[in-house]
């Protein structure tokens, strides 16, 4: 089983991001499943939300307490998270950054996920559209694959900006 | 077709196969995702249903008998407090036999707030004579939202049918959902006692000890009945689409030495635990109880059971695991675990089943290590 | 009232004086269907049954018959958010001013001053404006009505019936056992009712005020208050007090209801 925790403020996509993820899988042929942590959420204030994929139907439903893989998709959310806790040893983090990151003893990559929204003007009420360009990047990293990915963003979305968005995040994740 | 959704949206989904005449529904966490949706599919006209905007639960089962009693069929969903607040009404459907629908979302009861998951909501319905299926993934909400329909509506039933679904756990999880096209699955519903202005009669005016008594014997009687119409409905949709439900869902129970018992979410868990122990060596079984009324005729004979409770009964105990001991005459291990949203694990449950200490109540993170 | 609605017609009841008299199970008093219902839901269920009803096509009236408990107190929640959805039902409140089935206890209709058992000094508070609250609504109709002038009543409820929307018609239903006077004395003391200008008949179309029949001599010259009262034993003792402040409010009452009339505000 392969966990992912989603780092993000409340009303950033988060949710959407780990759902949109969970669908790729399954498009995949893969079992997967997607939630929120169940709090009261606020606009602003850091969340996590989760994602399980497996070979074999999903029967866990308590929080991911060992992820194999961790997603910032706002660096800021650092200042007051320690979003490696848990982290599995070799475990892999993505962070939502045009800079190469800092973090010892994981595999890390970085991507401009908020410049490549901006450049795509893909913005909503204007927060820039984070969900749909992680795909692309996930993709790269060989989490889900790319075609699920455009799958996956299709089936919830019907604005084109997205897809090529995830493109971009594509070639543009580096390590 | 293979798609995706949340347990909130599946019930939903569900429902729009259904095609209720009516559906009358008032907002409250974790639930409100349902009637949204419901809603989005009467304003889109992909569904012809009349969606009351009530103004409480209470009138919201209210809307459901007198929209019920007319022969037509009814759906409603609600939460933890909305569920208590109905209480009244909820007796009032099973008494007027109205075959009303509706999906509960079980979330703990106040003070203080608390949006989590708990049972306790339900188990305070189970004397109403609501019939009561306890859910455990995506599909099975969808499945037993369909299945319901057609059980609560069945001449030898017409009693309404109370889906539940663990409040975030099960509401707001994503996984796959195989929706199928229904086809007659659920026939056309026939009330025989539906308001006919060309032949008045009165219903539920002042009525005597003798004729109550046998209302309520024929309450009774149909609940009793309501077991062969459940088992031919899980059988057929199991023909039809092929998945199969029964009163329990039992894993790894055949050879077991120690079984455990539970309800919603947690059942799924156990399955997890249940492997776990069995590479240790131990013979654990896990037994999800899905239909809690009517109850099941379970067989524990010979295995040291362990239930787990995400409700309770002050002054009393387990509300399951009490149902059991009481159905069963065993000795067990009774824990108390995962109110208010309490996380429990397949590690946790593990624990339990590992150190169970038989005859004993147990608390989790509250009676220190088990 | 039943004859004026017609054959098709449902009767939505709560728990209240008709729970009784409609007649033992399996036997009803009615000739239309009478379907009994939780004591707060009268407006909720009969919302139910309308939508269910119009969405087979079929113009069945949906009538709630209800006393003034379960209108002006347990049921006003209901009453409202059933008028608030604009629900297409006629909603008739008898009001015997208490709850009559339990032994008249004080309720939200019954009048300042009145002696019942859980206001065995007399009620301190005013009767609540219901009709001002369901007016508040904006239904297409509303009347008020006395169960000493029948004509007038009927009247009322076919009228009401020919709208679509909520209706609302109140009734005043003088009550021997409850209001401590003789049971022959019913048709005079309702009239006193409204002569004295205690009761007021009207009607309210689109929220247009039309005082009718003997509400309009009374508005402008009622009989004392006192003709009213006196025959009745649950203002037997009323306090000068009191009974200056019930003189002060119908008198404020009538004003307004002519001042509207005349279209002055």
């Amino acid at each position: 089983m392969f966990e992912i925790r989603i780092h993000s403020r409340g009303g950033q996509g988060g949710v959407t991001a780990a759902r949109l993820i969970a669908l790729a899988a399954i498009r995949d042929g893969k079992y997967a499943t997607a939630f929120p942590f169940y709090g009261a959420e606020r606009r602003g204030a850091p969340v996590v939300s989760f994602v399980r994929i497996n070979e074999k139907p999903i029967k866990v439903y308590s929080q991911i307490r060992r992820p194999d893989m961790v997603v910032v998709l706002d660096a800021s959310v650092m200042e007051t998270v320690d979003v490696l806790h848990g982290l599995r040893p070799g475990g892999t983090v993505l962070l939502n950054s045009a800079h190469k990151s800092q973090f010892k003893d994981v595999k890390s990559y970085h991507v401009d996920l908020t410049g490549i929204a901006l450049r795509e003007n893909l913005v909503v009420a204007g927060s820039p559209i984070l969900n749909t360009p992680v795909l692309g990047a996930l993709a790269k990293l060989g989490i889900i694959t790319a075609e699920s990915a455009k799958k996956a963003i299709g089936e919830m979305f019907t604005d084109e900006r997205n897809a090529r968005a995830a493109d971009a995040a594509f070639r543009e994740v580096a390590a | 077709m293979l798609t995706v959704s949340t347990g909130n949206k599946a019930v939903a989904m569900a429902v729009k196969q259904a095609k209720p005449a009516v559906v009358a529904a008032y907002p409250i966490t974790p639930q409100t995702e349902i009637v949204e949706q419901i809603a989005e599919y009467v304003t889109a006209k992909e569904l012809a249903t009349r969606y009351i905007a009530v103004e409480s639960e209470h009138s919201a089962m209210a809307a459901c008998i007198g929209a019920g009693v007319t022969g037509v069929r009814t759906f409603t969903a609600t939460s933890s407090h909305g569920l208590l607040y109905m209480h009244e009404m909820t007796n009032w459907a099973a008494g007027a036999r109205i075959p009303v629908v509706m999906a509960n979302v079980n979330r703990a009861l106040g003070p203080g707030w608390n949006i989590w998951a708990e049972h306790t909501d339900a188990m305070q319905e189970r004397d109403t004579g609501w019939l009561q299926v306890y859910v455990a993934s995506v599909q099975e909400a969808y499945d037993a939202t369909l299945m319901a329909f057609r059980i609560a509506e069945h001449n030898d039933v017409l009693l309404p049918v109370m889906i539940n679904l663990d409040g975030f756990l099960l509401s707001h999880i994503m996984q796959p959902l195989v929706a199928d096209k229904i086809g007659d699955f659920i026939p056309p519903l026939h009330l025989p006692h539906a308001i006919d202005v060309t032949k008045p009669r009165g219903y539920g005016g002042l009525t005597g000890p003798d004729e109550h008594f046998k209302f309520r014997w024929d309450i009774e009687r149909s609940m009793r009945d309501s077991r062969k119409v459940i088992e031919e409905t899980q059988a057929e949709f199991n023909r039809r689409f092929g998945r199969e439900y029964g009163w329990t869902e039992d894993y790894r129970c055949e050879d077991a030495d120690v079984v455990v018992l539970s309800l919603g979410t947690l059942g799924k868990e156990a399955e997890m635990a249940v492997d776990s122990l069995r590479k240790e060596g131990i013979r654990a079984g896990s037994m999800r109880v899905r239909w809690f009324r009517p109850f099941p005729k379970l067989d524990l004979n010979g295995r040291d059971v362990v239930v787990i409770d995400r409700d309770y009964s002050f002054g009393f105990g387990g509300v399951l695991a009490r149902s059991i001991e009481a159905k069963n005459r065993v000795d067990l291990f009774s824990v108390i675990a995962g109110l208010g949203g309490q996380e429990v694990t397949y590690d946790d449950i593990a624990g339990f089943i590992r150190n169970r200490r038989m005859g004993e109540e147990f608390w989790f993170g509250v009676s220190g290590d088990v | 009232m039943l004859k004026a609605a017609g054959p098709d017609s449902v009767l939505v009841v709560p728990a209240c004086c008709t729970s009784v008299i409609q007649g033992i199970y399996p036997n009803t008093a009615m000739n239309i269907p009478v379907y009994n219902v939780g004591f707060a839901t009268a407006a909720a269920s009969a919302s139910g049954m309308s939508a269910a009803f119009r969405s087979m096509g079929k113009k069945t009236n949906v009538i709630v018959y209800a006393g003034d408990g379960g209108t002006l107190d347990i049921g006003i929640q209901a009453l409202s958010g059933a008028f608030e959805r604009g629900t297409d039902f006629l909603y008739i409140c008898y009001d015997n001013e208490a709850y009559g089935n339990t032994g008249m206890q004080r309720s939200g209709g019954t009048p300042l001053g009145a002696k019942t058992t859980t206001t065995p000094g007399g009620k301190t508070d005013f009767k609540k404006d219901i009709d001002a609250i369901v007016a508040a609504h904006e239904p297409p109709y509303q009347a008020t009505a006395c169960a000493a002038y029948p004509q007038d009543l009927f009247k009322k409820v076919q009228k009401a019936l020919t709208f679509r929307g909520p209706t609302f018609i109140h009734v005043l239903a003088p009550c021997p056992p409850g209001w401590r006077y003789e049971t022959g004395k019913s048709v005079e003391v309702g009239k006193l009712a409204v002569k004295s200008g205690m009761w007021v008949l009207y009607e309210r179309e689109y929220g247009k005020l039309t005082i009718t029949g003997p509400s309009k001599a009374a508005i402008k010259k009622p009989v004392p208050l006192e003709e009213y009262l006196a025959p009745q034993g649950r203002f037997k003792g009323i306090d000068r007090k009191a009974l200056e402040t019930l003189k002060q409010r119908v008198d404020r009452t009538l004003k307004r209801f002519a001042q509207e009339e005349a279209g002055v505000c």
